[in-house]
Protein backbone atom coordinates (compact mmCIF):
# COMPACT_ATOMS: atom_id res chain seq x y z
CA UNK A 1 0.00 0.00 0.00
CA UNK A 2 1.44 3.34 -0.99
CA UNK A 3 0.71 6.74 0.42
CA UNK A 4 -1.90 7.64 -2.22
CA UNK A 5 -4.16 4.65 -1.69
CA UNK A 6 -3.89 5.10 2.06
CA UNK A 7 -5.03 8.72 1.80
CA UNK A 8 -7.87 7.78 -0.52
CA UNK A 9 -9.09 5.06 1.83
CA UNK A 10 -8.96 7.48 4.74
CA UNK A 11 -11.02 10.10 2.93
CA UNK A 12 -13.65 7.56 1.86
CA UNK A 13 -13.91 6.26 5.40
CA UNK A 14 -14.41 9.73 6.85
CA UNK A 15 -17.10 10.47 4.28
CA UNK A 16 -18.87 7.22 5.07
CA UNK A 17 -18.86 7.97 8.78
CA UNK A 18 -20.12 11.51 8.14
CA UNK A 19 -22.97 10.23 5.96
CA UNK A 20 -23.93 7.54 8.43
CA UNK A 21 -24.12 9.96 11.35
CA UNK A 22 -26.18 12.28 9.16
CA UNK A 23 -28.70 9.55 8.46
CA UNK A 24 -28.83 8.28 12.02
CA UNK A 25 -29.77 11.43 13.87
CA UNK A 26 -31.42 14.12 11.81
CA UNK A 27 -32.65 17.04 13.82
CA UNK A 28 -36.02 17.60 12.16
CA UNK A 29 -36.43 21.19 11.05
CA UNK A 30 -39.11 23.12 13.00
CA UNK A 31 -40.94 23.97 9.75
CA UNK A 32 -41.28 20.31 8.85
CA UNK A 33 -42.43 19.19 12.29
CA UNK A 34 -45.02 21.97 12.31
CA UNK A 35 -46.33 20.96 8.85
CA UNK A 36 -46.46 17.33 9.93
CA UNK A 37 -48.40 18.28 13.06
CA UNK A 38 -50.84 20.36 11.02
CA UNK A 39 -51.42 17.44 8.63
CA UNK A 40 -51.87 14.98 11.51
CA UNK A 41 -54.57 17.18 13.00
CA UNK A 42 -55.14 18.44 16.55
CA UNK A 43 -54.40 15.95 19.30
CA UNK A 44 -52.80 13.37 17.02
CA UNK A 45 -49.60 11.78 18.24
CA UNK A 46 -46.72 11.80 15.75
CA UNK A 47 -44.13 9.10 15.99
CA UNK A 48 -41.12 8.15 13.96
CA UNK A 49 -41.19 4.75 12.29
CA UNK A 50 -43.41 2.49 10.15
CA UNK A 51 -42.81 4.86 7.20
CA UNK A 52 -39.92 4.51 4.81
CA UNK A 53 -39.11 7.53 2.65
CA UNK A 54 -36.85 6.47 -0.20
CA UNK A 55 -34.92 9.17 -2.00
CA UNK A 56 -31.36 9.36 -3.21
CA UNK A 57 -29.24 11.32 -0.69
CA UNK A 58 -27.35 13.06 -3.49
CA UNK A 59 -29.59 14.63 -6.14
CA UNK A 60 -27.93 15.65 -9.38
CA UNK A 61 -30.99 17.17 -11.03
CA UNK A 62 -33.61 18.85 -8.84
CA UNK A 63 -36.13 19.02 -11.68
CA UNK A 64 -37.20 15.41 -11.39
CA UNK A 65 -36.30 13.43 -8.30
CA UNK A 66 -37.82 9.96 -7.89
CA UNK A 67 -39.26 9.38 -4.42
CA UNK A 68 -41.00 6.43 -2.88
CA UNK A 69 -42.93 6.17 0.39
CA UNK A 70 -43.73 2.77 1.84
CA UNK A 71 -45.74 2.26 5.02
CA UNK A 72 -45.80 -0.86 7.13
CA UNK A 73 -49.53 -1.68 7.08
CA UNK A 74 -51.66 -4.73 6.12
CA UNK A 75 -54.06 -2.41 4.20
CA UNK A 76 -57.20 -4.24 5.37
CA UNK A 77 -60.54 -2.60 6.13
CA UNK A 78 -59.72 -2.85 9.83
CA UNK A 79 -56.17 -1.54 9.56
CA UNK A 80 -54.98 0.69 6.77
CA UNK A 81 -53.22 3.88 5.78
CA UNK A 82 -55.66 6.68 4.92
CA UNK A 83 -53.15 9.28 3.78
CA UNK A 84 -49.53 10.08 3.05
CA UNK A 85 -48.20 13.64 2.86
CA UNK A 86 -44.80 14.86 1.70
CA UNK A 87 -43.44 18.25 2.77
CA UNK A 88 -40.20 20.00 1.91
CA UNK A 89 -38.24 22.53 3.87
CA UNK A 90 -36.80 25.02 1.37
CA UNK A 91 -38.75 25.07 -1.91
CA UNK A 92 -40.80 28.26 -2.50
CA UNK A 93 -43.79 26.25 -1.22
CA UNK A 94 -43.59 23.61 1.51
CA UNK A 95 -46.29 21.33 0.12
CA UNK A 96 -45.23 18.60 -2.28
CA UNK A 97 -48.17 16.20 -2.51
CA UNK A 98 -50.87 14.62 -0.36
CA UNK A 99 -52.01 11.11 -1.22
CA UNK A 100 -55.20 9.36 -0.17
CA UNK A 101 -55.11 5.60 0.15
CA UNK A 102 -57.85 3.04 0.68
CA UNK A 103 -57.97 -0.67 1.55
CA UNK A 104 -58.48 -1.25 -2.22
CA UNK A 105 -54.80 -0.39 -2.66
CA UNK A 106 -53.73 -3.63 -1.02
CA UNK A 107 -50.28 -2.24 -0.37
CA UNK A 108 -49.21 1.06 1.18
CA UNK A 109 -46.65 2.25 -1.32
CA UNK A 110 -46.56 5.40 -3.45
CA UNK A 111 -43.92 6.53 -5.92
CA UNK A 112 -43.69 9.83 -7.78
CA UNK A 113 -41.20 12.42 -9.06
CA UNK A 114 -40.68 15.76 -7.39
CA UNK A 115 -38.79 19.06 -7.71
CA UNK A 116 -36.18 20.25 -5.24
CA UNK A 117 -34.93 23.83 -5.23
CA UNK A 118 -31.95 23.24 -2.98
CA UNK A 119 -30.35 20.90 -0.43
CA UNK A 120 -32.85 20.39 2.34
CA UNK A 121 -34.88 18.07 4.54
CA UNK A 122 -38.06 16.32 3.48
CA UNK A 123 -40.65 14.59 5.63
CA UNK A 124 -43.17 11.88 4.81
CA UNK A 125 -46.17 11.60 7.14
CA UNK A 126 -48.51 8.60 7.10
CA UNK A 127 -51.94 8.77 8.69
CA UNK A 128 -53.54 5.50 9.78
CA UNK A 129 -57.26 4.77 10.07
CA UNK A 130 -56.82 4.39 13.86
CA UNK A 131 -55.69 8.03 14.00
CA UNK A 132 -52.01 7.37 14.63
CA UNK A 133 -49.42 9.20 12.53
CA UNK A 134 -45.93 8.10 11.59
CA UNK A 135 -43.07 10.03 10.03
CA UNK A 136 -39.73 9.63 8.32
CA UNK A 137 -37.46 12.60 7.70
CA UNK A 138 -34.66 12.53 5.14
CA UNK A 139 -31.91 14.93 4.21
CA UNK A 140 -30.85 15.43 0.60
CA UNK A 141 -28.06 17.31 -1.11
CA UNK A 142 -29.05 18.92 -4.43
CA UNK A 143 -26.35 19.88 -6.89
CA UNK A 144 -28.55 21.38 -9.67
CA UNK A 145 -31.58 23.25 -8.42
CA UNK A 146 -35.11 23.39 -9.78
CA UNK A 147 -37.97 25.93 -9.65
CA UNK A 148 -35.95 29.07 -10.29
CA UNK A 149 -33.87 28.27 -13.35
CA UNK A 150 -34.49 29.47 -16.95
CA UNK B 1 -55.19 17.37 -25.86
CA UNK B 2 -53.04 15.94 -23.22
CA UNK B 3 -51.92 12.41 -23.43
CA UNK B 4 -51.59 9.92 -20.61
CA UNK B 5 -50.01 6.54 -20.16
CA UNK B 6 -51.27 3.86 -17.81
CA UNK B 7 -49.06 0.85 -17.17
CA UNK B 8 -50.70 -2.08 -15.42
CA UNK B 9 -51.46 -5.73 -16.09
CA UNK B 10 -54.61 -6.46 -18.11
CA UNK B 11 -55.39 -9.53 -16.06
CA UNK B 12 -54.76 -10.75 -12.54
CA UNK B 13 -55.69 -13.54 -10.19
CA UNK B 14 -58.17 -12.76 -7.42
CA UNK B 15 -56.32 -11.48 -4.38
CA UNK B 16 -53.26 -10.34 -6.33
CA UNK B 17 -51.92 -6.88 -5.59
CA UNK B 18 -50.94 -5.25 -8.88
CA UNK B 19 -48.88 -2.14 -9.50
CA UNK B 20 -50.53 0.70 -11.39
CA UNK B 21 -48.45 3.47 -12.96
CA UNK B 22 -50.00 6.62 -14.33
CA UNK B 23 -48.17 9.28 -16.29
CA UNK B 24 -49.74 12.37 -17.83
CA UNK B 25 -48.26 14.98 -20.14
CA UNK B 26 -48.28 18.37 -18.40
CA UNK B 27 -45.71 21.14 -17.89
CA UNK B 28 -46.67 21.73 -14.21
CA UNK B 29 -45.69 25.40 -14.53
CA UNK B 30 -44.86 26.48 -10.98
CA UNK B 31 -45.61 30.19 -11.23
CA UNK B 32 -42.12 30.98 -9.91
CA UNK B 33 -40.24 30.90 -13.22
CA UNK B 34 -39.62 33.80 -15.54
CA UNK B 35 -39.54 33.83 -19.32
CA UNK B 36 -36.48 35.04 -21.23
CA UNK B 37 -38.14 38.50 -21.31
CA UNK B 38 -38.38 38.53 -17.53
CA UNK B 39 -42.14 38.15 -17.25
CA UNK B 40 -43.38 35.76 -14.58
CA UNK B 41 -44.83 32.65 -16.20
CA UNK B 42 -48.34 32.13 -14.82
CA UNK B 43 -48.98 29.10 -12.65
CA UNK B 44 -50.51 26.17 -14.49
CA UNK B 45 -50.72 22.99 -12.43
CA UNK B 46 -52.59 19.75 -12.27
CA UNK B 47 -54.24 19.94 -8.85
CA UNK B 48 -55.83 16.55 -8.41
CA UNK B 49 -55.51 12.99 -9.59
CA UNK B 50 -57.96 10.23 -8.73
CA UNK B 51 -58.19 6.55 -9.52
CA UNK B 52 -61.47 4.78 -8.85
CA UNK B 53 -62.77 1.31 -9.51
CA UNK B 54 -66.09 0.23 -11.02
CA UNK B 55 -66.91 -3.43 -10.64
CA UNK B 56 -68.27 -5.52 -13.49
CA UNK B 57 -67.37 -6.29 -17.08
CA UNK B 58 -68.87 -5.38 -20.41
CA UNK B 59 -70.58 -2.24 -19.19
CA UNK B 60 -69.64 1.09 -20.67
CA UNK B 61 -68.33 3.53 -18.14
CA UNK B 62 -68.62 6.81 -19.94
CA UNK B 63 -69.46 9.51 -17.42
CA UNK B 64 -66.90 12.28 -17.23
CA UNK B 65 -66.72 12.06 -13.46
CA UNK B 66 -65.92 8.49 -12.53
CA UNK B 67 -65.56 9.23 -8.85
CA UNK B 68 -69.20 10.23 -8.38
CA UNK B 69 -70.66 7.40 -10.43
CA UNK B 70 -72.71 4.98 -8.35
CA UNK B 71 -70.80 1.79 -7.70
CA UNK B 72 -67.49 3.51 -8.19
CA UNK B 73 -65.09 3.34 -5.29
CA UNK B 74 -62.03 5.49 -4.73
CA UNK B 75 -58.77 3.55 -4.88
CA UNK B 76 -56.15 6.27 -4.73
CA UNK B 77 -56.03 10.06 -4.98
CA UNK B 78 -53.39 12.75 -4.96
CA UNK B 79 -53.41 16.49 -4.36
CA UNK B 80 -50.55 18.03 -6.31
CA UNK B 81 -48.53 21.16 -5.69
CA UNK B 82 -45.82 22.99 -7.65
CA UNK B 83 -43.15 20.64 -6.28
CA UNK B 84 -44.48 17.72 -8.33
CA UNK B 85 -42.25 17.35 -11.38
CA UNK B 86 -43.47 18.04 -14.93
CA UNK B 87 -45.42 15.18 -16.52
CA UNK B 88 -46.73 13.92 -13.15
CA UNK B 89 -46.04 10.26 -12.53
CA UNK B 90 -47.64 8.16 -9.82
CA UNK B 91 -47.18 4.52 -8.98
CA UNK B 92 -49.47 2.84 -6.49
CA UNK B 93 -51.11 -0.53 -5.93
CA UNK B 94 -54.50 -2.14 -6.38
CA UNK B 95 -55.82 -5.34 -4.87
CA UNK B 96 -57.61 -7.27 -7.62
CA UNK B 97 -60.69 -9.03 -6.25
CA UNK B 98 -63.22 -8.86 -9.09
CA UNK B 99 -63.10 -7.83 -12.74
CA UNK B 100 -63.88 -4.22 -13.48
CA UNK B 101 -62.63 -0.91 -14.76
CA UNK B 102 -60.11 1.48 -13.27
CA UNK B 103 -60.90 5.11 -14.04
CA UNK B 104 -58.17 7.76 -13.92
CA UNK B 105 -58.99 11.47 -13.77
CA UNK B 106 -56.63 14.44 -13.74
CA UNK B 107 -57.93 17.98 -13.16
CA UNK B 108 -56.12 21.29 -12.85
CA UNK B 109 -55.71 24.97 -13.61
CA UNK B 110 -57.18 26.55 -16.75
CA UNK B 111 -59.88 23.90 -16.94
CA UNK B 112 -57.45 21.04 -17.43
CA UNK B 113 -59.22 17.68 -17.39
CA UNK B 114 -58.12 14.31 -18.66
CA UNK B 115 -59.62 10.88 -18.23
CA UNK B 116 -58.44 7.34 -18.94
CA UNK B 117 -59.88 3.96 -18.19
CA UNK B 118 -58.42 0.47 -18.20
CA UNK B 119 -60.26 -2.81 -17.91
CA UNK B 120 -58.94 -5.43 -15.55
CA UNK B 121 -59.86 -9.08 -15.91
CA UNK B 122 -59.72 -11.02 -12.64
CA UNK B 123 -59.70 -14.79 -12.81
Amino acid sequence: MNRRTLLRAGAAGTLLIAMRSLAANIVVSPILSELARAYAGPGAVLREGRVKFDITPLVENGNSVPVEVTVDSPMTTAQHVTGIAIFNEKNPQNDVAVFELTPLCGRARVATRIRLATSQQLIAVAKMNDGSCWTHTVEVIVTTASCVEE
Amino acid sequence: MASALITMPKAARAGDVIEVRALVQHAMETGYRRSSEGALLPRDLIRRFTCSFVEGTGQSVSTSDGSSKPGSRLVFAATLHAAVAANPYFAFHFRAERSGTLIFIWTGDNGFAHREQVNLLVT
